[in-house]
């Protein structure tokens, strides 16, 4: 067992009492039990078939401080950059694991927009109905994140109800500390007909490492509409395993899109549990990463019911000594007939350094049923870049319009055109490249 | 305009030019004809700086300037074109961001200013016109979809757009129907000038009833084996490449 792992387990006697939902037996119990399996996995290793191309090692050695509590002075100016400051939104702003009031914009009116805290307080029944029914029990990070957390976004849209505004998620790490590990969770409820789109990012703001385990719950009830967008352009200081769960009712439509442009290690565990007619799940993602960067997406969709469609649309740049994995598994129950599944995920390798793992896992019981996938691995081709070239478009520009092609279709879901324009920003820049022609 | 001398070129370990010249001056029109695999497209690609092609002999002059130093991109700025023979499909390029891009970027290589917005505009609707291609064509992605008709109108719009010094044809007819052709070949005409030059490659008379040729070339196994006017190319039409072949064996 590792010394975090051995670290964890002791500040758990002490932390438990003081942590969020205390008085409540149920989730007490949860957080045991959720310990007890921790205790008995550990931390996943390469010989773990699910963490063979990743290597969590360099992330597990640092000596974290596990729980955080203290207040830091970190004003507006030092987030504004990563919240979409030309559009009004709601905002849930939480540094160093604890929810700033005073940076955030929360609403209880007509749909509650608060935090995970006050929910583990204040609503039991909620928290009794839904907290870990859409993670499982079992996978280590999220039991980890069950024992620890009791902070984050809680959202709770009621039925027939649109949420006027984007959300934004921000959750801040500062360097006061020293090297921290963090443990935060989202818990979003979408009834019925309701409608709701979620932006969320990770920052560290300091010179230190961090490590976060994040677990997000989505819960969309029937012909529930829900969009959640991942910023991911964290520093290369910071690490995150990012493990969201989305149930889907009858008619639901989810789209979980991920933009992963930072970070030094990033693990995505994505699961839709498709678990009513008609359900619409849709993944799609771009990684544009360097030197020393890791990102490695696995995704599932468990197709429970019949007549249900997803789509997977994840696009990898890698430049420098950088390393990408993709693990997609869509898996079709016997009951699901006449499930459509697609899948794709197209790489671009820009360096000869650069490494991807790509692997489309398949499990099929129905007969009825349409899937397809797909996985490219290439460099950019040779041909269009001369057919540019001689048309008078610079090499270097000629590679980042190719690039850009390449990538941009994975951007097709994006419905806040602030948050497209600011995507494309951050591909410009990645790409080192004007991107005037795509605006 | 443009001098070539003794230009040989290989691709891999194979000779292909084995040692062309030619010489082009503005106003003209010359043709280039020949059997498959006898250099043809080798030539365009040389021209236009394509990287695959190993120029092991010889020397291009454009204007005074050694072309065989140039980026193909520089090529492109001095004023050299070439009209594929098998454009290149961009998905999530559209034919006007692309046209934009690079009419500026040649201005930028030429140290001019980009085009004014409003310029560009009503030039590029001028040249929808001119080969009665439908506007939408603009908002589509690059060659995506396209039948190879639209692509190689698409290929002469940009030619359009771009004005060049010399522009090469690599099998403009090819693929085209015969209205596609006057329209293709109509467009070619309009942007003649005393001071620009058209290379047509290609294995069949047709194009040439449209666009007159001032010079017909034949290549032959990567040399120019006979050089004439018009008539040539008639001559070709009615007795194939057989005595061609039969003379330079």
């Amino acid at each position: 067992m590792t010394d975090l792992a051995q670290d964890l387990l002791s500040s758990f006697v002490v932390a438990e009492a003081g942590l969020n939902g205390a008085k409540n037996l149920g989730v007490v119990n949860m957080r045991k039990e959720a310990l007890d399996r921790f205790e008995a996995t550990g931390f996943p290793t390469t010989r773990d078939e699910e963490w063979k191309y990743t290597n969590l090692k360099p992330v597990l050695k640092h000596d974290y401080k596990i729980m955080l509590k203290s207040e830091s002075a970190v004003s507006f100016g030092d987030i504004k950059q990563y919240l979409l400051s030309d559009l009004d939104t709601y905002k849930l702003v939480f540094i160093n694991g604890k929810y700033s009031s005073w940076l955030s914009e929360s609403t209880h009116q007509s749909y509650d927009i608060c935090t995970f805290a006050a929910a583990l307080n204040k609503y039991p029944d909620v928290i009794g109905e839904f907290l870990g029914k859409a993670a499982p029990k079992g996978e280590t990070f999220v039991d980890l994140n069950t024992a620890f957390a009791d902070d984050g976004a809680y959202i709770r849209v009621k039925a027939n109800q649109t949420v006027d505004k984007p959300i934004e998620i921000l959750y801040i790490t500062t360097d006061e500390n020293g090297t921290t590990f963090s443990q935060n969770r989202n818990l979003i409820i979408v009834e019925q007909n309701a409608e709701v789109q979620i932006l969320e990012r990770h920052q560290n703001l300091g010179g230190a490492e961090s490590f976060t385990n994040f677990v997000s719950e989505v819960f969309a009830a029937r012909d529930a509409r829900v969009s959640y967008y991942k910023v991911q352009n964290d520093s290369d200081k910071a690490s995150l395993v990012d493990n969201t769960h989305v149930k889907q009712a009858t008619g639901s439509n989810v789209h979980v899109g991920t933009y992963s442009f930072g970070g030094k290690l990033v693990r995505n565990n994505l699961h839709f549990y498709s678990g009513g007619e008609h359900a619409e799940s849709h993944m799609d993602g771009i990684t544009i990463i360097g030197d020393g960067q890791t990102i490695d997406h696995h995704t599932l969709v468990d197709h429970q019911e019949p007549n249900c469609y997803s789509r997977e649309l994840y696009k990898g740049i890698y430049l420098g000594k950088s390393h990408g994995v993709f693990n997609g598994k869509v898996l079709v129950r016997q009951k699901a007939q006449k499930t459509n599944a697609f899948q794709q995920n197209d790489n671009i390798l820009l360096s000869d350094k650069a490494k991807v793992d790509t692997k489309p896992q398949l499990e099929i019981f129905a007969d009825d049923v349409r899937c397809s996938h797909g996985c490219t691995v290439g460099q950019l081709d040779k041909n269009a870049l001369f057919y540019l070239r001689s048309r008078g478009i610079p090499k270097r520009e000629a590679e980042g319009l190719m690039t850009y092609a390449f990538a941009s279709d994975a951007l097709e879901y994006v419905k806040i055109p602030q948050l497209e324009k600011r995507l494309n920003g951050v591909i410009a820049e990645k790409l080192g490249i004007n991107l005037e022609f795509a605006l | 305009m443009i001098k070539i001398k003794d230009l040989q070129a290989r691709v891999e370990e194979k000779e292909i030019l084995r040692g062309i010249n030619l010489e082009i001056g503005p106003g003209e029109v010359h043709a280039i004809m020949g059997p498959n695999g006898s250099g043809k497209s080798t030539l365009s690609s040389v021209i236009a700086g394509r990287e695959d092609y190993e120029v092991t002999g010889g020397a291009i002059d454009f204007e005074g300037e050694d072309l065989l130093d140039l980026d193909p991109e520089e090529r492109a700025h001095k004023g050299i074109f070439l009209s594929f023979q098998y454009p290149v499909e961009i998905p999530g390029v559209t034919v006007s961001n692309f046209i934009k891009t690079a009419i500026n970027e040649s201005r930028k290589g030429r140290g001019e200013e980009p085009m004014e917005a409003r310029e560009m505009l009503a030039k590029m609707r001028e040249k929808t016109a001119l080969l009665e291609m439908d506007k939408s064509y603009l908002s589509r992605n690059l060659n995506e979809g396209f039948s190879g008709g639209e692509k190689k109108r698409n290929e002469i719009f940009q030619m359009a757009m771009l004005e060049p010094k010399l522009a090469i044809l690599d099998e403009t007819d090819s693929g085209l129907d015969i209205d596609a052709l006057r329209i293709v070949a109509n467009g070619v005409n309009k942007l003649r000038s005393e001071d620009n030059a058209v290379v047509v490659i290609t294995h069949y008379q047709r194009l040439l009833d449209y666009i007159e040729p001032d010079f017909v070339h034949v290549l032959y196994n990567g040399k120019i084996v006979k050089s004439g006017d018009k008539n040539l190319a008639l001559e070709l039409e009615a007795k194939g490449y057989d005595w061609i072949k039969a003379e330079n064996a």
